[in-house]
């Protein structure tokens, strides 16, 4: 599933100037209780939240850590040091999770990425239906997975899928989509660039709907075509747009789990589609080896925390 | 729309220019069409069909038997009506929690600024650096066992509506937009004696209903379209969210009968997105995105 992410909108927000200091002279005790009400209330407002983020976000994120090196066996929770990491970097599937999820991840940007880009360069230049393009691309993300998912499944069924029937119909051979080890991913990617690109598309068409005419005039002064002027004023301008929808791509698509457990039972053919998330999820809730499943996650975030950490500077940046 | 685009407007008013936009606006309104529109006819068409024809080599394109009892049997079968209540059930408590909860803890961190708001503020952000999928197993065995309360919470709700709470982007877009609430404002009806509680409800509130819309919609998709967490949360069948349980029964039940169950469970969001549309669509771009 596409991952959560900010486009900061473009009008700064107003900061309020920061509280008065301490520094200001405090008449003994009256501002002292006062300054002591007035923090009472506001921890009470935050309270809440804050134990909710407590049990159920901070405490895991801890637990992570220390699952990755402990061991737990009939109830007895022992320090394993580096075992669980082992136990994975072992495992037949361990490499092939990788490459999946990398091919997937490079798939998805091939298709993920540059499709959403292409359809609001096109939906962009009508002065007609705009309105009604908009909506047909953002309709699949208002779907429940389930539907989405399933509903390709029958799509891509050997015999009675549509998609065979086009491809008889244009006289190209069938395929076994998602019994082909080959072709698997590649289905997979499909169905989940199909469900999830309304979202990039809609963004797209706000930057692009920035971007300055006079560019695109001073640039047909200059004699440009039609790609010069995309390479050259529309992909530039749109640059920071861009440069944090892929990076949240990454990080989306590298999680990626739904679409391959709905379409492919999570392995696929030969393992093809197993990604690594399917794998920390068979340690965790097929194998109930909670170590081994902790250790992959904590591979998984220390790369993804990289992605992370570059999308927050370039976020930072456009807020500025 | 005045803005200008790629191709010149000069050169979409040569005759021939018209000629090719009106060509290409074509071509491009029966690809969308197709492509996102079809699959859902053919979803909706084969679960009319009956169960031969539905898995029939060459499909039907217009379904050539009809068998509306699908449906009915859809529903009543995987027992859609429990599913439907449940998830609307798990989605507006969650809801609920997050306009209270996370509201008040915004309206707190933007403009009450207590000791240590902005440590907190900077471990909740942090949380969105941790990928999601990674933080599901801890938080799967946090939840069998909650600390302090020692309370197992499979199959409650609370499993659902406790940690939507957790949504620091949503407690990002509410505190961004109370700072852009001028103080004066605050300070002016704090003179009038108004504590916090009911400046919060008669002054940032009424102000914030474009945000808060935002992040409302937010907060129902997001039950609605999640799989993993209720899948493991949720494990009793009568329990169950739509996704979960059209998916564990998925296999028992005839084809087209489950289209026909997939169309149902299908109808509810896209019914909304067309009611709503103007207002998740430029919410999603204007505030920020989440999928």
């Amino acid at each position: 599933m596409p991952a959560p992410s900010t486009i900061p909108s473009t009008a700064a927000p107003h900061r309020s100037p920061a509280p008065p200091g301490p520094a200001a002279p405090r008449p003994a005790t009256g501002q002292f209780a006062r300054a002591l009400r007035r923090n009472l209330t506001a921890h009470g407002f935050l309270i809440g939240a804050v134990l909710c983020f407590a049990v159920f976000s901070w405490y895991p994120m801890i637990r992570e850590f220390l699952l990755a090196f402990q061991k737990t066996e009939s109830g007895r929770t022992t320090w394993v040091g580096l075992d669980n990491f082992r136990t994975v970097a072992n495992d037949p599937a361990f490499w092939q999770a990788w490459g999946n999820t990398l091919l997937f991840t490079v798939l998805a940007l091939v298709l993920g990425f540059a499709v959403p880009f292409v359809a609001a360069l096109v939906i962009n230049e009508f002065r007609h239906a705009q309105g009604y393009l908009r909506l047909l691309v953002y309709l699949p993300v208002m779907l429940p997975p389930v539907a989405a998912v399933l509903l390709f499944k029958y799509l891509y069924d050997p015999g009675y899928g549509l998609l065979n029937e086009l491809f008889r119909f244009l006289g190209l051979p069938e395929q076994q989509w998602l019994q082909d080890p080959d072709l698997s991913m590649l289905a997979v990617v499909i169905a989940s660039t199909w469900m999830n690109m309304g979202g990039a598309t809609l963004i797209y068409l706000a930057a692009l709907q920035s971007i300055p005419g006079e560019l695109y005039e001073a640039a047909e002064l200059d004699g440009a075509g039609l790609l010069r002027k995309i390479w050259h004023v529309t992909i530039p301008q749109t640059r920071l747009v861009l440069s944090l929808m892929l990076l949240m791509q990454v990080i989306a698509t590298m999680q990626v789990f739904v679409e391959p457990f709905l379409l492919t039972g999570g392995a696929g053919p030969e393992g093809s589609t197993t990604t690594v998330v399917y794998l920390i999820y068979q340690y965790a809730f097929s194998f109930n080896n909670y170590g081994a499943a902790a250790a992959l996650g904590l591979m998984l975030l220390v790369l993804l925390a990289g992605f992370s950490a570059a999308y927050v500077k370039l976020s930072r940046a456009e807020d500025e | 729309m005045s803005t200008r685009t790629l191709i010149a407007p000069a050169r979409l008013a040569r005759p021939r220019g018209r000629a090719a936009y009106r060509i290409v606006l074509g071509l491009v309104l029966v690809l969308f069409t197709l492509v996102f529109l079809g699959p859902l006819y053919w979803l909706a068409s084969s679960g009319l069909k009956d169960a031969q024809e539905v898995i029939q080599t060459p499909p039907t394109l217009v379904p050539g038997t009809f068998t509306p009892e699908n449906y009915t049997r859809a529903w009543e079968v995987m027992d859609l009506a429990t599913l439907l209540l449940n998830t609307l059930y798990y989605a507006f408590g969650a809801l609920a929690f997050q306009l209270v909860l996370d509201v008040a803890a915004a309206y707190s961190l933007s403009k009450l600024r207590p000791v240590l708001g902005k440590a907190v503020l900077g471990m909740m952000l942090a949380t969105l650096m941790i990928p999601a999928t990674v933080l599901v197993v801890p938080q799967y065995l946090t939840v069998l066992d909650v600390p302090i309360v020692e309370r197992n919470l499979l199959d409650s709700p609370w499993a659902i509506w406790l940690p939507s709470v957790t949504n620091a982007f949503n407690i990002f877009l509410l505190k961004r937009f109370f700072d852009s609430i001028p103080k004066e404002l605050l300070d002016a009806a704090s003179m009038d004696g108004a504590g916090p509680l009911r400046i919060l409800r008669s002054i940032v509130l009424p102000i914030s209903r474009p945000i808060l819309g935002v992040v409302s919609i937010f907060a129902v998709v997001g039950v609605w379209k999640d799989f993993l967490w209720p899948m493991l949360t949720l494990p009793d069948p009568t329990k169950q969210t739509l996704n979960v349980g059209i998916y564990s029964l998925s296999n028992g039940v005839p084809v087209n009968v489950l289209i026909a169950a997939l169309t149902i469970a299908s109808l509810p969001t896209l019914i909304v997105f067309l009611i709503f549309q103007r207002n998740i669509m430029s919410g999603l771009t204007a505030g920020g995105l989440k999928g």
